[in-house]
């Protein structure tokens, strides 16, 4: 019961005008933390609810887990409605359980826009680990007005971090760039395909390509499955083909071990291409019958171990903070000019103003920045 | 862009426990939620007890919202609430139950906790209204 601390601190509601950054939590951090590092499930549920809220004190909850955080393998999934996302992510998630793994899986879904409301339903699908509270499902719909989907994915991967969790799974409909830059969170990226799914292949070429670390044709017993396999693999093929200066470059002449010895999933043939780079693999499943799922999680591990050789793992933290650094700056400034609009009259007397030809937008925009520009200089050293 | 002083979003679990296969009343009470604006999570079908918990505890549900049609309301909801507190959730979560539950059973049931029970012919919009009243707040 000593969770329920987390909950006392009463409401008190942020003045108007305010930024999240500066308002006083609503609730107690410290407890929360303590509670949630302690491994109390209703401690990092209620911190993820904190983190999708965006209620004040969020920032100092996230800002005080990010030191706890580090030691998990983060993976996401994506692929088109119904090609077996939340059935394969169960399915891993026992796979992890019986290795003795605990497992955290946050699932993506499409909220309304216009009434903000969903239906979450890959906790239907999720039914091999029931039971068991080392597997920690919880769902999240993409609130889509606050642009800040990925920020609160990142936010509740760094809870499950803290928490302790062995693996972390992120799901989500692969979309749109909502949905791609949700699933970047993750240091490998699997998409999920169909068999006879065409177009599917056809439309990955548009910029899913470039993000899946490893293919997975879902539902292989299926016609067609040899087919979207080759597809995929003459794809990768290609892609490799266009470019290999850019990709292997810079360490040419490196001496490198072999480390990435082809598994025989791979329906990779070229034997010619630098050691050092990451060849995409095509792994067949039947998620439903669990078939596959071992050569999913080896083509994971191989990858991770791929990332930490390479220090591309690295890297791509380092890349993935320098962008949330930038999305912060970006929001809070969003916030801080909401206030300014707010101040003289509301977006909707500027824009009439705008459109009565008495001003334009920039010169509106400058009117509104030159204030925050002059802060700014007077204030740098 | 940011939205803050503004309602929060209401998160509800739709729940259908035991063996009970009648889930067109739950499938009507999700898609209304879902349309008045809050996050439904519906459980699927033929859920234990402790399932309802466990999703309930992890997902942070404001509303617990139970469809029973079989009669075994006496037994499955206070397990469900046993579970509840036993993580310390029961307090800051609104529990209802909808279906077919006698007269006698729904003053039992509220006795234990329930905060409602729906009855066949009630309107959407009042189970609706309901929950946007007695919601708990959580801070």
């Amino acid at each position: 019961m000593t969770e329920k601390s987390a909950g006392e601190v009463e409401p008190g509601r942020e003045p108007p005008g305010s930024t999240v950054a500066t308002a006083e939590p609503e609730f107690d951090v410290d407890a929360l933390v303590e509670n949630l590092l302690a491994g109390e499930h209703r401690a990092l549920a209620r911190a993820i609810t904190y983190i999708e809220d965006r209620t004040p004190g969020y920032r100092q909850l996230v800002g005080e887990l990010h030191e706890h955080t580090g030691d998990a393998s983060v993976v996401g999934i994506t692929g088109s409605p119904g090609t077996g996302k939340s059935t394969l992510v169960d399915k891993l998630a026992l796979e992890y359980r019986d290795r003795g793994e605990t497992v955290g899986v946050i699932a993506v879904d499409p909220a309304s826009p216009f009434t903000g409301g969903a239906v979450l339903g890959d906790r239907i699908r999720m039914g091999s680990t029931v039971g068991d509270m080392d597997v920690f499902v919880r769902s999240m719909s993409a609130r889509g007005a606050l642009g800040g989907l990925a920020a609160a994915t990142a936010d509740a991967v760094r809870a499950l971090d803290a928490f302790g969790k062995d693996r972390i799974i992120i799901e989500t409909v692969g979309a749109g760039q909502n949905e791609i830059d949700v699933v970047r969170t993750a240091d490998t990226v699997a998409v999920l395909v169909q068999p006879g799914a065409g177009d599917d292949v056809q439309m990955l070429k548009a910029g899913i390509l470039e993000i899946a670390d490893c293919f997975v044709v879902n539902k292989a017993d299926l016609d067609g499955a040899n087919r979207t396999v080759q597809e995929l693999t003459e794809m990768l093929q290609l892609e490799r083909d266009v470019d290999p200066i850019v990709r292997t470059g810079h360490h040419g002449a490196d001496e490198v071990e072999d480390s990435q010895s082809d598994t025989e999933e791979s329906h990779d043939e070229s034997a010619d291409a630098d050691p050092e780079e990451w060849r995409t693999p095509v792994v067949e499943t039947v998620a439903t019958h669990g078939e596959g799922v071992d050569a999913v999680i080896e083509a994971f591990d191989d990858h991770r171990t791929y990332l930490a050789d390479s220090g591309a793992l690295e890297d791509r933290a380092r890349s993935r903070y320098a962008e949330e650094i930038r999305t912060l700056l970006r929001e809070d400034l969003g916030t801080l000019l909401e206030a300014e609009i707010e101040d003289r009259g509301g977006i909707e007397g500027l824009a009439a103003d705008v459109h009565r030809r008495e001003t334009n937008p920039y010169a509106v925009a400058d009117e509104l920045l030159d204030p925050i520009r002059d802060c700014v200089a007077d204030n740098r050293d | 862009m940011s939205v803050e002083g503004e309602q929060r979003t209401i998160r509800c679990l739709v729940a259908k426990v035991g063996l009970d296969g009648h889930d067109r009343g739950a499938h009507v009470i999700a898609r209304a939620f879902r349309d008045a604006g809050f996050e439904v999570i519906y459980s699927g079908l033929h859920n234990a007890p402790d399932e309802i918990v466990q999703a309930a505890v992890q997902e942070d549900v404001d509303v617990l919202g139970i469809s029973i049609l079989s009669g075994a309301h006496g037994t499955l909801v206070p397990k469900v609430i046993e579970g509840l507190e036993e993580y310390g959730a029961m307090d800051d979560t609104l529990l209802i139950v909808g279906g077919v539950i006698p007269d006698d059973d729904k003053a039992e049931l509220e006795e234990l906790g329930v905060a409602e029970v729906f009855g066949p012919g009630t309107e959407l919009e009042t189970t609706i209204e309901f929950v946007r009243e007695n919601v708990r707040d959580r801070r």
